[in-house]
């Protein structure tokens, strides 16, 4: 299953490797502030889950790695040195690729052409130039077999492909053009039990290939999952940042089911 | 989880067995043009048995004619709606290109040359206008080449009115460059007993061209996925902006090339001509099964959109009936064709159970 990601990853990558460093940083948006003094390391070789309700500033943070939105407060590191994007082409460039739960592929799109996109084969660099479409049809078949998924036929569209297939195949896709950081919006959130399966384990088979990986989620049971490291973010700040050691599952549940809140909310309601 | 790192990938092969190869059926009808190409037999066998007239090679070379040029402009017009946008100016700016030559040359006595290249540019720089503010302000192309198309058509009939005196071009036969030009845009060309109108040679290439080009190269793959999923699209890199514009200009090209017909052809044009017929363009291209939404579509069917209105247009007369009854027809086939093809698509791209 991890064949792609263990042909395509880096081999310069060695696990530990700090990739991305955020250090105090901070996003306002106008007079409001959506993130504040956010500490995140993102390691080779380690899954960062970030947790959050919604509007507790996943979005934002994943758009100030990816490149989308550019941080006001604090640095952001790459490879140890400070970076401010402008564009997600720039975070590509730096090896960070983003896959985003609604944005992943197009689906009136043939498989092998999604899987392509933006990175086509041709036989030269004139845009008139023949796609090598048998190549392409047969590396996207074969690097998705490696996976496990089997597409009835790699010329329909991918539209047709479950959700979680499609989540596959788009992660797949970073991997296989080179990606050393991934950030996995959401990758879970509209997938039943099986197809969540699938997702995490090839989650769980890129962090074994030594690629750092940013799982964002609002789902505990599956952050637990696969994740070395915790953020719990609310109201744009960390509330909690702990090894996979040091916290439960239980309690990563509490403190995303409203944590301190939620005993004060049922002290109240227990008074009237 | 660490432990499926280690697995062989022999239980991918295993699954080959839920591979099927989906029928002949099932693979014609994933594509979009058939739809027209049921409609365009069944249209064809129509005038054939209630027009005689209609029953000969001359009538088909003239049914080709009037495709081609609804299909030149609708090449066009139908990679940008592949491309998710929308052209409403197409129309008018075929005239504008045209009148631009006749009066810039007629006015200044310069070799048509000129004139015709100087116009291509103007048209060329209406396509980028287009596409500089749909993608700058992000208002929907409808409302941004209505905009144009009502300048356009204001701008027609003003300057035209201004340096002319009338709404009509000078007649341009006389000038210098006309034969060559007229060679190229408006000529026939003897086929055995037959006369082939050199604008069904040209739409025909162009056609082939586009279908290369959206199914071989990257550009195409690019248009199809603007038009899919633009947001995608730029995720993965693909630079969005550029194909948008890219496409708008595409259409002022093909609409500068039978601006040019128009003009080479009558040698004087109308300042008030092409109204209307950007609508047209439109229908051809989603009776040929291009997505009014975008990311689907291909030349083919745009190409068989074109013919369809071409023998419509035609076999009306050739059936000796009223001809100002064209459009009520043209406007059946329309919803004809698009609840067709969203019965098709859905057919197709139902999931299927392998």
């Amino acid at each position: 299953m991890t064949d792609t990601i263990a042909e395509h990853a880096d081999s310069q990558l060695s696990a530990g490797e700090p990739l991305v460093e955020m250090v105090d940083v901070g996003k306002s948006y106008g007079a409001i502030r959506a993130l504040k003094g956010i500490n995140l390391t993102v390691k080779a070789g380690e899954v960062t889950g970030v947790l959050g309700d919604n509007g507790a500033g996943k979005s934002t943070l994943i758009k100030i790695i990816s490149g989308l939105h550019g941080h006001t407060e604090g640095q952001l590191k790459v490879d140890g040195e400070e970076v401010q994007f402008t564009s997600p082409r720039q975070a590509l460039q730096h090896g960070i690729a983003t896959v985003y739960q609604d944005l992943a592929v197009v689906s009136l799109m043939e498989v092998w052409r999604n899987f392509f996109l933006g990175a086509e084969l041709t036989g030269s660099k004139f845009p008139m130039a023949p796609l090598k479409s048998k190549e392409m049809k047969r590396i996207a078949d074969e690097e998705l077999r490696k996976m496990g998924i089997v597409v009835k036929d790699i010329d329909q569209p991918i539209g047709e492909l479950s959700g979680g297939q499609r989540q596959c195949v788009a992660i797949a896709r970073a991997v296989y053009f080179g990606a050393r950081v991934l950030i996995l919006d959401e990758p879970t959130a509209a997938l039943g039990v099986k197809q969540s399966g699938v997702v995490l384990k090839y989650t769980a088979a890129a962090r074994d290939a030594g690629l750092g990986v940013v799982f964002i989620t609002h789902n505990p049971h599956h952050a637990h999952l696969v994740s070395n490291h915790f953020v719990i973010l609310k109201l744009g700040q960390a509330v909690l940042d702990k090894k996979r050691d040091e916290v439960s599952l239980d309690e990563l549940t509490r403190q995303m089911a409203g944590g301190d809140e939620l005993t004060e909310l049922s002290h109240e309601l227990k008074r009237s | 989880m660490t432990q499926t790192s280690e697995k062989p990938t022999m239980g991918a092969h295993a699954e080959t067995g839920n591979r099927v190869k989906l029928g002949l059926s099932n693979r014609l009808l994933a594509r979009p043009e058939i739809g027209a190409l049921v409609a365009a037999i069944a249209i064809g066998i129509f005038f054939i048995a209630v027009a005689p007239a209609f029953r000969s090679v001359d009538s088909l070379l003239t049914v080709l004619y009037a495709s081609s040029t609804i299909g030149i402009v609708a090449v066009g017009v139908g990679m940008l709606m592949i491309g998710g946008e929308f052209d409403l100016s197409a129309g008018v700016a075929v005239t504008a290109a045209g009148l631009f030559n006749a009066m810039f040359c007629y006015q200044l006595g310069i070799n048509l040359w000129v004139g015709a290249a100087l116009s291509l540019v103007f048209a060329l720089c209406v396509g980028f206008l287009n596409g500089f503010l749909v993608m700058r302000t992000g208002i929907p192309s409808f409302l941004i080449t209505l905009g144009t198309f009502f300048v356009l058509q204001g701008c027609n009939l003003g300057i035209t009115k201004i340096v002319t005196g009338t709404v009509s071009t000078p007649n341009i036969n006389q000038m210098d460059g006309y034969g060559a030009l007229n060679a190229i845009f408006a000529s026939r060309i003897d086929v055995g007993a037959f006369r082939i109108s050199i604008t069904v040679l040209w739409w025909l290439a162009f056609v082939a061209l586009a279908a290369y080009v959206l199914q071989r190269t990257k550009v195409g793959n690019w248009i199809y996925a603007v038009g899919g999923n633009a947001a995608s699209a730029r995720a993965v890199g693909v630079p969005v902006t550029r194909v948008k514009v890219g496409l708008f200009m595409t259409v002022s090209f093909f609409g500068w090339f039978l601006g040019m017909h128009l003009l080479y052809r009558f040698n004087t044009l109308q300042a008030g001509n092409g109204i209307g017929q950007e609508f047209l363009y439109i229908v051809a291209a989603v009776v040929g099964g291009t997505l009014l939404t975008g990311g689907y579509g291909n030349a083919i069917g745009v190409a068989i959109g074109a013919f369809i209105f071409g023998m419509t247009n035609q076999g009306i007369v050739y059936a000796g009936w009223d001809p100002d009854w064209f459009r009520a027809f043209l406007g059946v086939m329309l919803l004809l064709a698009v609840s067709v093809n969203l019965y098709v698509k859905k057919l197709s791209t139902a999931r299927k159970v392998g």
